[in-house]
């Protein structure tokens, strides 16, 4: 490493930290988009299997090379921007739904040392870059000049505003029980514990104690990305195709670029914020960033598993659910952790 | 030029054009978009002055809840230009006023050094959270102004609650309560009859 670090010095003198952290964005972004790209693969598999399918299974083994395949042509495609759009709205939306999607990894620790930006206020940071990805789908919907696109987008506004509040204070919980707002130091509390002296260190991550807030945090996270079942914004039985009915080709792929993105981003903090991040389950294996690659996979697959299962929410019953249960039982159960942590129960010093 | 002095002028530059553009554009969407943008910058420029805490609040609150609101209603109206450009120069007189004023309390605020009212130094000790302190001095020196300032937002939440109340619905709707909680045997009956020959 301090190899490297000289050799770089050496290359390009003073501005070889600029070219270093670039590199790194590098290093987590073309993994990310390539996880994105097999992320679609996987979906199209398992459904198909969950259905009786085989699923895609033409281009490659096992339709391996189907999402390069899908992505060039996507690529090749002409972007229609309908004579009626707002051109330069119509053109930036995309890039102000995928922008958060990326931006909020700067602060995702991989493991104790792989981490971009380790700041302190990394959970407000996600907190503040993810409230603004609904901007993209909001502004496509209004730029495309389509009364589809519009209702799609006005719907997913009042959705994921709603959902933001819930999943607020359940990240609330956990900055309260590991007393810090760095992700790193959010999974170090997670290390220790009675489960986890006895070498069952699965019991004593965060799910368990805050398990309410686990289950709220998890179905806010597929309401949030705009998942079945709770896709109403694209709603195609109903408003055809929702935010981005009017998009094609490359702008379009942006939009399932930021809307998979969001994916691995909600079940990579999922895992950081009640699984134990890199830790691993039983004492006698050791941590590493293994751990954390297979816990965001199982979540992926519960969200797979969601939309191949469950029938797409009605729009107030999923109002309903957003403000009058889950920020009730996120209210209700903030007292409790609190009240919890001033007693002598208390599990978390 | 250090990097710092480089970034706050970028960001300086950026604010003050998106804030121009707030009141020059001549599309409602377009002027609250740059209302965003001007938020964004301001965010950048308070974590430049090492004040994360405010730089992610303003994010957090500002972009990422108010003006997604904001944007929402903008959207809706159907504003007709012309009729707003109507009473120009009849309001010209009262806003040069305002304005004026505006300017001469921002002008003593920041020129308070020159009117010798002492400011306050903050210099920022390492290794202490910005966020940690504001919420220990929240809690404990500050916690009747901060209660005091929850009840008013509460008590404005439920104005605007109850001035856009507009009584029972009279038209019929469905309950998503009731509905959420039917079995399916409160809807279907499986009957067992005999298989009937003739």
């Amino acid at each position: 490493m301090d190899a490297l670090m000289n050799f770089g010095q050496g290359i390009f003198g003073g501005i070889w930290p600029a070219v270093w952290t670039l590199l790194k964005i590098v290093l987590i972004v073309a993994p990310l988009m390539l996880s994105i790209a097999y992320l679609t693969w996987a979906e199209r598999k398992v459904i198909g299997y969950m259905q009786v399918r085989i699923g895609p299974n033409r281009v490659g083994p096992w339709g391996l090379i189907q999402p390069i395949a899908d992505g060039l042509k996507l690529l090749m495609k002409e972007i229609v921007v309908p004579s009626g759009a707002n051109k330069a709205i119509f053109i930036i939306a995309p890039m102000l739904a995928i922008a958060p999607a990326l931006a909020a990894w700067a602060v995702v620790p991989f493991n104790d040392t792989l981490v971009l930006a380790n700041i302190d206020a990394s959970l407000l940071y996600i907190m503040a870059i993810t409230s603004m990805g609904v901007y993209g789908i909001i502004l496509s919907g209004w730029a495309s000049n389509s009364k589809y696109a519009f209702l799609g987008a006005m719907r997913a506004a009042a959705q994921m505003v709603s959902y933001e509040i819930s999943m607020g204070f359940a990240l609330i919980c956990v900055l309260m029980v590991s007393n810090s707002l760095n992700l790193v130091d959010i999974v170090h509390a997670q290390e220790q514990g009675r489960f986890a002296s006895w070498g069952v260190s699965f019991l004593s991550w965060n799910w368990l104690p805050l398990l309410p807030m686990f289950l709220v945090y998890l179905i806010s996270g597929v309401a949030e990305t705009n998942r079945a079942p709770f896709d109403v914004c694209e709603g195609e039985s109903e408003i055809v195709a929702g935010f981005h009915v009017e998009y094609s080709g490359m702008a379009f792929a942006v939009f399932f670029l930021a809307e998979y993105g969001n994916m691995i981003l909600v079940s990579t903090l999922t895992s950081i914020m009640f699984l134990g991040g890199w830790l691993s389950p039983v004492g006698f294996l050791p941590d590493g960033i293994l751990w954390l690659f297979a816990k965001v996979a199982a979540i992926l697959f519960l969200f797979l598993w969601f939309r191949a299962t469950f029938p797409r929410y009605r729009y107030d019953q999923l109002m309903r659910l957003g403000w009058k249960v889950f920020v009730p039982v996120c209210l209700i159960w903030l007292v409790v952790v609190g009240v919890w942590m001033m007693s002598p129960l208390n599990i978390w010093n | 030029m250090d990097f710092q002095t480089l970034v706050f002028f970028f960001l300086s530059a950026i604010l003050i054009v998106a804030s121009l553009r707030v009141i020059t554009a001549r599309n409602p969407v377009h002027a609250a978009l740059h209302l965003i943008l001007a938020f964004f910058t301001c965010g950048g420029i308070w974590a430049l002055l090492q004040a994360e805490f405010l730089a992610i609040a303003i994010i957090l609150v500002y972009v990422g809840a108010v003006m997604v609101l904001f944007l929402f209603v903008v959207m809706m109206l159907d504003i007709n230009m012309d009729r707003i450009r109507q009473g120009f120069w009849n309001y010209l007189p009262l806003g040069a006023i305002l304005g004026l004023l505006m300017v001469l309390e921002m002008g003593l605020v920041l020129g308070s050094k020159y009117f010798q009212v002492p400011a306050a130094d903050a210099i920022v000790p390492a290794g202490i959270s910005n966020t940690k302190s504001i919420g220990a001095l929240m809690f404990s020196e500050y916690v009747y102004p901060f209660e005091l300032a929850s009840i008013v937002l509460l008590v404005g939440m439920i104005a605007a609650i109850v001035l856009t109340y507009r009584g029972p619905k009279k038209t019929k709707y469905t309950n998503p309560n009731q509905q959420v909680f039917v079995k399916a045997k409160d809807r279907v009956r499986v009957l067992q009859m005999p298989v009937e020959k003739d």
